[in-house]
């Protein structure tokens, strides 16, 4: 008997031995694969249960903080300013992951970023205790509420930003969404919500108009195409242009008319300030292949480097190299159309590059990073990205467009006591449908505070009847007066 | 007391000390995942812990003074990693659904019988007389959670038993009690088993009338996969039978055609029953359908490689996510907080523990007390096996407990049962080789004598 219980012995104990091989597999040969699969709940779970920082505005509101909850995690993100904020605070959610600053900062807010924390005794130090870092924006809640007020219901984004260090100072498109729902930890009422969001559509609430959709610009690319033209000297601010009612680009497509079909022209100056499409569609036929490398200058051609996740879509423009096959593209983006469209973030920075002497800045909207006890621990600094333009090309424009505002087409853009410096723009989206209506200004005119894109999805409550000048105008003179107390 | 007796007295306590000073670490540890203080409870903790093997340890001197010296250390330090490992799910749940007081008081209800089985059976052969009562009781047993009113099915399963006001698994029981029967039964027809009247090619068969009650233990694994849908049990039951039989009779043929008829069995169960084929469908690939019936397993392997070599530390990984990680999972959760260090820790300790148990069998001088020993051995190590090579996804899962480490009062109970009877056995084969010494001396002396 006992040789028999010898081998069952060693067959018991080459089982237990095969269980240690196997364990070995597991917890050295696969483990990193296995701990790292994006299936894997850990990883994010511990994101979610660990403490997490606040995101606060500018005017020191909480714009997203973790309260108790009572469920496995522990901590329930919540959103109290709701669907002002969604498009950029974003969200974090177990379900249908995290978009914004909640991604774009989440290494800062969760703690895990030790190089801007720093632990405050030994104690921490030897329990690995997480410090969370709490995030400020440059964001302002009263400037969201005004922007969102004066868009009401009407489809289209406001952006604001200080043309003089990137920040922005709003941003909001309409319609949003409230974005504490989908922090929800129930994956079925997440889900049920998410599915009424209509994630699919092109149109959905979740999309952020202001920087992740593009639209034709219209006239308020008039900017970029006078930019152009007087700095590879195409032309002057006196060049004369005849006054015409339509030019017909070489090659094939369709006449290009003026606003209405009238007879429009003159000097540079006066068809910039009366925004006559048919000289600028002579200067983007004049300029051809001279225009592209211009219009880098303003960043047209990359994704403005904004710091929320995911990032700033690129806009687009005529492409390099195809002036000879088709100059109708040329002649169309001289005035914001055919191959050109535009976020309403990078028309902000258009008219930045004009206010800030033609240098374009990093566009960004956080500004400090602090630590849980509310001390400083980092601040963003201002970095210039592109320069559009010298400075005496960017007081040439900044006087046309004030001429735009005084006595052209964007009067309605003027604030009592205040020299505005605008463009406006109304451009065709489609053949049947109402135009997209814009106006992109700055203020004041001789010490820019404040540049503002103002875009309505097409026509808003004007319809087919909206020019830039009546829909957005009035937005940005309303968000502008505000923001100087006027 | 003997010299020998007192020593190994010692080394068991200075063993069990050590095994008690290891889990108190574990549970300062655990506590200070979460805060940098001791723990409130720490010296009643460590109080009871202590208590707790003093008793067991006292008991055995008394009632066992020449037994082993290793098994008790050894299942205090796997009982206690288990507890600790407990408490630490239990910080991830309410307070209502806390089960480490409970295992507690299972723990100490478990000491309390296994004083009690030294202290009633003081010579193990006089099991082998009650073999049929044993028979009778293991089936009752074993039928128990069939019956109407009484049985409970819990996840699937149908081996729950409610009695009073306890749900109790009544299976713990019956596999010590079948083994009693099957270590009696075999040692009183192992020579008809391994003569072999008959033959059949070049195999000897015994008279078919000796093999009808060794189809019992295949009918009752099957009833046990069919009725139950305890695979676990089923499997565990049949291997512990097949070595039993090959360890009385010494023929490998039985070992051969045991592994045909289990495996027969498999493959029609596998074709015939839903619950057995998604099982082997999970193991194959757990990720197929990795959110409901592969959704344990999965959890568990990501806790396996989340923990990696050294683990993340106790309290600060998420075992929690896997369900049920107390009991059946309850190796998957060391696994990520204690990492490859921990888990090869505690293969090793059982591999001590069934190492010293079929010592125990192979010391053993009566056929009884050898087979009846190997065969508790033998239910601990494939026992072990079974559990930990399903969380890892050596083998198909299937639910039984760890030995001393999941929580659960039946098994705890069974398994402080089964340590009893191997202190026995262990104790008797001492004071059986002391006897044979001093016979041997005596013969000498008489030897000596002559002129």
């Amino acid at each position: 008997m006992n040789r028999a219980i010898g081998r069952v012995a060693t067959a018991v104990v080459v089982l237990l031995l095969l269980l240690v091989a196997q364990l070995t597999y597991l917890q050295v040969v696969d483990a990193k694969k296995l701990a790292d699969d994006p299936r894997n709940s850990r990883t994010y779970l511990k994101d979610f249960t660990r403490p997490r920082g606040e995101i606060i505005s500018a005017d020191g509101k909480i714009l997203a903080r973790s309260v108790p909850s009572k469920d496995e995690y522990g901590r329930q993100r919540v959103y109290p300013f709701g669907e002002l904020f969604a498009q950029t605070v974003g969200y974090q959610s177990v379900v249908v992951g995290s978009t914004g600053v909640e991604k774009e900062y989440t290494a800062v807010l969760s703690g895990r970023d030790r190089s801007r924390l720093r632990l405050r005794d030994l104690g921490d130090l030897l329990l690995g205790k997480q410090q969370t870092g709490n995030v400020v924006l440059s964001l302002r809640t009263d400037v969201q509420l005004v922007a969102k007020a004066a868009l009401g219901n009407q489809k289209g984004s406001v952006v604001v930003m200080d043309p003089k260090t990137g920040a922005l100072i709003a941003m909001y498109s309409n319609p949003s969404f409230d974005p504490t729902p989908l922090a929800g930890h129930d994956p079925k009422l997440v889900q049920a919500y998410w599915r009424s969001l209509n994630p699919a559509s092109p149109d959905t609430t979740l999309l952020p108009r202001a920087y992740r959709e593009r639209y034709p610009p219209g006239s308020t690319f008039k900017i970029a195409t006078t930019e152009a033209a007087l700095d590879t000297g195409t032309a002057t601010p006196t060049t004369p242009y005849p006054s015409v009612r339509s030019i017909k680009p070489p090659q094939a497509g369709r006449a290009i008319q003026n606003f209405g079909g009238d007879s429009c022209g003159g000097t540079l100056e006066e068809s910039f300030v009366h925004s006559c499409n048919t000289t600028f569609a002579q200067v983007g036929l004049d300029l051809g292949e001279k225009f592209p490398p211009r219009l880098s200058g303003f960043g047209i051609y990359e994704a403005p480097p904004l710091d929320l996740s995911p990032g700033a879509a690129v806009s687009s423009g005529p492409v390099p190299g195809t002036f000879n096959d088709n100059k109708p593209s040329f002649a169309l983006a001289g005035i914001g159309q055919g191959d050109v469209a535009t976020t309403p973030l990078q028309m902000a920075l258009v008219a930045s590059a004009v206010a800030n002497g033609g240098t374009v800045m990093r566009p960004h909207v956080a500004a400090e990073i602090r630590d849980d006890e509310g001390r400083k621990l980092s601040s963003i600094t201002p970095k210039a990205w592109k320069v559009a333009m010298p400075p005496a090309t960017a007081a040439t424009i900044r006087d046309f467009m004030v001429q735009v505002v005084a006595r052209g087409t964007g009067t309605a853009g003027q604030i009592a006591g205040v020299a505005v410096a605008g463009k406006t723009g109304t451009a065709q989206s489609c053949e049947t449908c109402a135009p997209h209506a814009w106006f992109v200004a700055f203020a004041p005119a001789e010490n820019p505070q404040y540049a503002v894109a103002v875009f309505v999805e097409r026509g808003g409550n004007m319809g087919s009847e909206a020019t830039g000048g009546h829909v957005a105008a009035p937005i940005a003179a309303a968000v502008l007066k505000f923001l100087l107390g006027k | 007391m003997s010299a020998i007796s007192g020593r190994r007295r010692t080394e068991e306590l200075g063993l069990g000390v050590l095994a008690i000073v290891i889990v108190a670490f574990g549970y300062v540890l655990l506590a200070l995942s979460k805060a940098p203080e001791l723990p409130p409870g720490l010296w009643g903790f460590m109080g009871a812990i202590l208590g707790l093997f003093v008793i067991a340890h006292l008991a055995v001197r008394r009632y066992a003074p020449r037994a082993d010296a290793t098994l008790l250390p050894l299942v205090a330090l796997l009982l206690g990693i288990g507890f600790v490992t407990i408490s630490r799910l239990d910080l991830a749940v309410r307070a209502s659904k806390r089960v480490a007081p409970t295992q507690a008081l299972w723990t100490a209800v478990g000491i309390v019988a296994f004083i009690a089985t030294l202290m009633l059976v003081r010579n193990v052969r006089t099991l082998a007389r009650y073999r049929y009562t044993f028979l009778l009781l293991g089936v009752v047993a074993l039928l128990l959670p069939l019956v109407p009113g009484i049985g409970v099915e819990i996840n699937n399963a149908r081996l729950w038993a409610r009695i009073g006001p306890l749900t109790v698994q009544p299976g713990e029981a019956a596999k010590v009690l079948l083994v009693i029967f099957f270590a009696a039964y075999l040692v009183e027809k192992r020579e008809l088993l391994s003569s072999g009247s008959r033959r059949l090619g070049r195999m000897h068969l015994p008279d078919p009338k000796h093999l009808g009650p060794l189809l019992l233990p295949w009918v009752v694994a099957i009833m046990i996969m069919v009725l139950q849908k305890d695979l676990g049990s089923s499997l565990l039951f049949f291997a512990v039978f097949v070595a039993m039989l090959y360890i009385a009779t010494d023929r490998s043929a039985y070992l051969a055609v045991g592994t045909v008829m289990f495996g027969a069995a498999v493959v029609i169960a596998y074709k015939t029953f839903g619950h057995v084929q998604e099982r082997i469908d999970t193991w194959i690939n757990p990720w197929a359908d990795r959110q409901v019936k592969g959704y344990q397993l999965v959890q568990s392997l990501y806790g396996f490689g989340s923990g990696g070599f050294q683990g993340t530390g106790l309290g600060l990984g998420r075992p929690d996510v896997i369900p049920v990680a107390t009991t059946d999972f309850i190796f998957a959760a060391i696994g990520e907080e204690l990492g490859l260090l921990g888990t090869v820790a505690v293969v090793i300790g059982f591999m001590l523990l069934v190492g010293s148990a079929y010592r125990i069998a192979i010391q053993a001088q009566r056929p009884f007390s050898k087979l009846f020993a190997a065969g508790l051995a033998t239910i601990i190590g494939v026992q072990t096996f079974v559990i930990i090579g399903g969380v890892t996804r050596l083998i198909p899962l299937t639910g039984v407990t760890l030995p001393f480490v999941s929580y659960g009062g039946s098994s705890l109970v069974a398994n402080f049962v089964i340590l009893a009877l191997l202190l026995r056995i262990s104790d008797e084969n001492a004071a059986d080789a002391a006897a044979e010494a001093e016979q041997e001396a005596r013969r000498i002396a008489v030897e000596a004598a002559l002129p």
